[in-house]
């Protein structure tokens, strides 16, 4: 009976391979070609640093990357803390009035096409300014806001999944045992959510530290990020200096992925 | 003394709901309304560039509302075509994940469970990289003299160089590519649930694995094929980045309309307007998502 099943064994495989071969092959011909000398892009002609060394020097684009990493820091951040809410409300809350609205807001921006909520965002701050004078035109902090707005969908998807796993007992234990629903959030929900707080605040950072459409509507002249700067290099045609600044965000982004793996499944382990 | 504390969790409980709820009403929902509200009015040469719609006039609150924004985007055939071919090519997009995921998917969900979580992470890695430098890496690979024409004539498989860059093919690969990760995550959970001695009874009772496939795995398989064609559908439409960078003269998307209303001709309205009208689009495809989430949601709980 199981000859049946192995007949068509090849197929699965062989499409996983190719499949994972077609997610990571663009990566890597981008990493590869980084190392070229040569100033056309896809011709390769010796193995070199030099246009690593082009990036460090610079400054439109060593000068966007501090803005960008300011930005996500503080979206991370603020994301983490509305995303922890949300997702905890949707875990714990099953009835409550508008529930359907406020599950409906927290997932929307997952799939919302970017530019509509471009567009919205940054009527909102036109608007804003309008009737209470902030914020004063654009710059840092709308985009900030507009970064927590949508990576907070992300947090809280995380948040939900981890707490819709863990056992409720433990923490009705802690509530019969005299502890108050603060204490018992902060001292046992908390320290559960670990994992599912370093993952989602990952998360948020590298969505961040990527947007472009978004932050094109809401960002100000004085408030180039690094995607900004990219797009436009982009668009001026290949430049290899991009493939050294892209494997530089590959690398940190894989780095940064790996620990927070490896992370997980050692607690998950315990 | 408990009672108390009761009514203190319930009014902690209250709070914990309406922090994120303000901050979703004001930075989620009103923003929503504001892109309606402008869609009513015209454009003008100021700060902001558009028309108030609420005038005080002759010792009256006058509230103009212009639906011009609208007929012109019904009588430009531009528009109405960049719609339909959104539509299109998102649904293709869709597709084609569905295609190329579901083996993939598959695969994973049946193979050993302590390979399961490093196939997965190798799915979810993408999504974590850099969405503009994914998209950009097709560049080099599609143009003229890029690395897939290069390996074709040196393989002999072609004499002269294909035309793919800048046309609606790239395009395509490109949307496929982004969001293949959007397909599998879903197809996954439903596929690793999946109750293998139901293969086994249908085996059993005579059934080939085509057929098996076709007619226990498949329908079982339903929710995820919902969930993920909807992942990839919903954002698919509203793509930019991807059209902007790889697509050509022939690539009409309505994203790629909105951001030249905006950022070229700075008409505010009819931005606001062509947003309005992709929401409409998309309103039906977003409440099917919420339903299937809240499905299984019930399912698991």
């Amino acid at each position: 009976m199981m000859k049946r099943f192995m007949r068509g064994a090849w197929f699965l495989p062989t499409a996983l391979i190719l499949g994972l071969a077609f997610l990571y092959g663009p990566i890597l011909s981008v990493i590869i070609y980084s190392f070229n000398e040569s100033q056309l892009v896809t011709v390769w002609s010796g193995f070199s640093t030099k246009w690593y060394a082009a990036l460090l020097d610079d400054g439109q684009v060593l000068h966007a990357a501090g803005l960008s990493l300011e930005v996500a820091l503080a979206s991370a951040t603020g994301a983490l803390v509305v995303g922890t809410l949300a997702g905890y409300v949707l875990a714990r809350f099953k009835q409550f009035h508008g529930r359907t609205l406020f599950s409906g807001m927290v997932l929307a921006p997952l799939v919302m096409p970017e530019i509509i909520m471009g567009i919205s965002m940054l009527l909102l701050f036109v608007g804003m300014q309008d009737a209470v004078g902030w914020p004063v035109g654009r710059g840092i902090e709308t985009i900030i806001i507009a970064h927590i707005t949508f990576t907070t969908a992300f947090v809280a998807v995380i948040i939900q999944s981890r707490l819709a796993d863990t056992d409720l007992s433990v923490e009705e234990a802690a509530m019969d045992l005299g502890a108050r629903p603060i204490q018992v959030f902060f001292l046992v929900t908390l320290p559960l959510m670990a994992p599912a707080l370093i993952a989602g605040w990952l998360l948020a950072f590298s969505i961040s530290l990527d947007d472009l459409v978004t932050t094109s509507f809401v960002s100000g002249p004085g408030s180039t990020t690094l995607p900004l700067v990219i797009f436009s290099k982009v668009r001026l045609g290949l430049n290899p200096e991009i493939n050294a600044l892209a494997t530089v965000v590959i690398a940190l982004v894989s780095i940064v992925t790996f620990l927070a793996a490896i992370y997980q499944s050692r607690r998950s382990v315990q | 003394m408990r009672a108390l504390f009761r009514r203190l969790g319930l009014r902690g409980r209250s709070l914990v709901i309406a922090a994120p709820f303000a901050w979703l009403i004001v930075f989620f929902l009103i923003p929503f309304i504001l892109v309606l509200k402008i869609s009513f009015s015209t454009t003008e040469v100021a700060i902001p560039p558009y028309a108030p719609l609420v005038t005080w006039a002759d010792g009256a609150i006058q509230i103009t509302l212009h639906t011009g924004n609208f007929d012109y985007l019904f009588s430009d055939w531009e528009y109405v075509a960049a719609y339909l071919s959104s539509v299109r090519n998102a649904a293709v997009t869709a597709f084609v994940c569905l295609l190329i995921g579901y083996p993939m998917a598959y695969c994973i969900a049946r193979s050993r469970p302590e390979w399961r979580s490093a196939l997965l992470m190798l799915i979810v890695m993408p999504f974590w990289t850099s969405f503009l430098i994914r998209v950009y890496a097709w560049i080099g690979i599609l143009k003229q003299n890029g690395l897939l024409n290069n390996l074709l004539l040196w393989l002999g498989i072609i004499d002269q160089p294909l035309e793919i860059m800048n046309t609606q093919t790239a395009v395509y690969i490109g949307m496929i590519y982004a969001y293949l990760p959007f397909m599998i995550l879903p197809l996954y959970s439903t596929l690793e649930k999946l109750d293998t001695s139901l293969l086994e009874a249908a085996s059993d009772l005579g059934a080939k694995p085509l057929r098996t496939f076709w007619s226990v795995t498949l329908p079982l398989s339903m929710p995820g094929i919902l969930a993920g064609s909807l992942l990839v559908f919903i954002p698919a439409v509203g793509e930019f980045v991807i059209p902007s960078l790889l697509g050509g003269p022939d690539t009409l998307m309505i994203g790629t309309v909105l951001w030249n209303e905006f950022f070229s001709n700075r008409d505010w309205p009819v931005a606001a307007t062509v947003a309005v009208a992709l929401i409409v689009l998309l309103v039906v495809p977003l409440i099917l998502l919420q339903r299937a989430q809240e499905r299984q949601e019930a399912r698991e709980t």
